[in-house]
């Protein structure tokens, strides 16, 4: 079969480091974290204080007021970012192309922000019932479903929830979809929205969130930050792109997933250096092309030594040269969403030149002895780069990218 | 104090794993136990709520055997 090339036409983002893809870039860039103490849930309650939350998120810049009671918090994020990546894409929805159009995207947990609303309504208010929309609002599919809609789009519209790999599987099967000549072009992210009191309570007590702040491979980190956001990409073919004259920012050469079946929270090394391998297959890619890679890096103790002993098993003696990154230090782990967001700092990476750093670097510790780009982002020229996404479960999904080159 | 801690920790998991009680032993550790990292975390969620105190993230993860467990729980009682 004739493998169609996919590249990336639009990119939009609403998170804690910025309201749209260039304040995001910029935040990365210069190593100003989006984490800080939330506000949305009442701190006095957590037995963690920070987040990486968004202030001053305005949904009505684009969805009419009308429009907002059927949309939960993550469904808002998730058209602002799509309309926004959209809107650069340049892509305008017609009969025509709405059939070979695509929305695929990931969540985690979907709408609890209305969930909680109706736990409250009825455990705390006493109320006989709930909100009648609390289900079209809570349902995973609310995102897609409302980006399929605000944009008239009509082909494959589904939502894939893989905890914290959910963007990735997901802009893996829209690239494959495009790729295989199914559709000619997606709308492919993801959206969440942690900061309600029964999640929060629901992840402090499984111990994981750091009681100060992410500092991936540091010797002294002592776990994740939530974050909340909405990151979304166009994609489309090649001959598509072209034919249209957009501007192409770049392009999805890989997708590899695997399963560790072996624990519902502990990661396995051998499902990580898998995953990292068949997306190097996938792009028919040797290991010492790859120049960066923008890894999961939670900052719980247990991932990053097991990330960075999959890379050196993958790399071998290229691990010594090859600069990782997370910038969840950066703009929180948000979950169902997170890939999206790293995505496209591994898109903007590669066609700005720029590496995006690791924050809150204090102290290097001896089983994450390898290039984390500590506090600094880096200019360096580089032309392949992997994301990678490990999640609970045991689900991995990882992205290659290419830089884009006439 | 030290045994009420004890023995409330040898019940948890006796009723969690289905090891006998009379095998759980100061010294043992809980690999020896069958317990991976979210048992623990569970335990020490149980031993929370019993004895009323709390346990920071960093010091739970490196609390990885019965022993262990007693002394933090003591530590967090004082």
């Amino acid at each position: 079969m004739n493998l169609r090339r996919v590249v990336v036409t639009g990119t939009g983002i609403v998170s804690a480091c910025g309201l749209n893809t260039d304040d995001f870039w910029k935040s990365l860039v210069d190593c100003k974290s989006g984490i800080g103490p939330f506000s949305s849930v009442d701190a006095d309650l957590i037995r963690f204080k920070n987040g990486a939350e968004i202030k001053h998120f305005d949904p009505t810049v684009s969805i009419q007021k009308s429009d907002l009671d059927l949309m939960d918090r993550f469904t808002q994020l998730a058209v602002v970012a799509a309309k926004e990546a959209v809107k650069q894409s340049g892509i305008e929805f017609n009969e025509e192309n709405a059939y070979r159009t695509a929305v695929i995207l990931g969540t985690s947990m979907g709408g609890v922000s209305t969930q909680e609303q109706s736990y409250i309504d009825l455990y705390q208010e006493k109320k006989s019932r709930v909100h009648p929309l609390s289900i079209p609002k809570t349902m995973l599919n609310a995102a897609s479903s409302n980006v399929s809609m605000q944009m008239g789009i009509k082909g494959p519209v589904y939502t894939i929830s893989t905890a914290c790999a959910s963007s990735n599987h997901a802009i893996g099967n829209a690239f494959w979809l495009i790729r295989n000549g199914i559709c000619d072009q997606a709308i492919s992210g993801g959206s969440e929205t942690p900061f309600t009191y029964t999640f929060l309570k629901a992840w402090e007590a499984i111990r994981v969130v750091a009681p100060d702040t992410c500092r991936p491979f540091s010797k002294t980190r002592q776990g994740m930050i939530l974050g909340e956001g909405a990151g979304m990409l166009v994609l489309e073919s090649l001959e598509h792109a072209t034919k249209r004259g957009a501007i192409i920012l770049g392009e999805i050469i890989g997708f590899g997933m695997t399963s560790d079946a072996s624990h519902i929270t502990k990661p396995d090394q051998k499902g990580a250096e898998r995953a990292m391998k068949f997306a190097l297959e996938d792009a028919h890619l040797s290991p010492e092309k790859i120049g960066y890679i923008n890894a999961h890096g939670t900052g719980t103790l247990i991932n990053d030594t097991m990330e960075v002993a999959a890379i050196k098993t993958i790399f071998q003696e290229h691990a010594k040269r090859l600069p990782i990154s997370s910038t969840k230090s950066l703009h929180g782990h948000a979950l169902g969403a997170t890939s999206s967001f790293e995505a496209i700092a591994t898109i903007l990476a590669l066609k700005n030149g720029i590496l995006p750093p690791t924050a809150n670097f204090e102290e290097i510790d001896e089983t994450c002895m390898i290039d984390v780009i500590p506090n600094i982002s880096r200019e360096k020229q580089i032309h392949y780069a992997l994301s990678n996404a490990f999640a609970f479960g045991g689900l991995n999904a990882v992205l290659a990218f290419k830089k884009w080159e006439e | 104090m030290s045994e009420i801690i004890f023995d409330k920790i040898a019940a948890v998991i006796s009723a969690k794993k289905g090891v006998n009680i009379e095998l759980i032993k100061i010294e043992s550790s809980f690999e020896e136990l069958g317990l991976d990292s979210l048992d623990a975390v569970e335990l020490i969620a149980d031993l929370e709520d019993e004895f009323n105190v709390t346990i920071p993230n960093i010091e739970l993860q490196n609390i990885k055997s019965v022993k262990q467990a007693v002394i933090s729980i003591v530590k967090a009682i004082q």
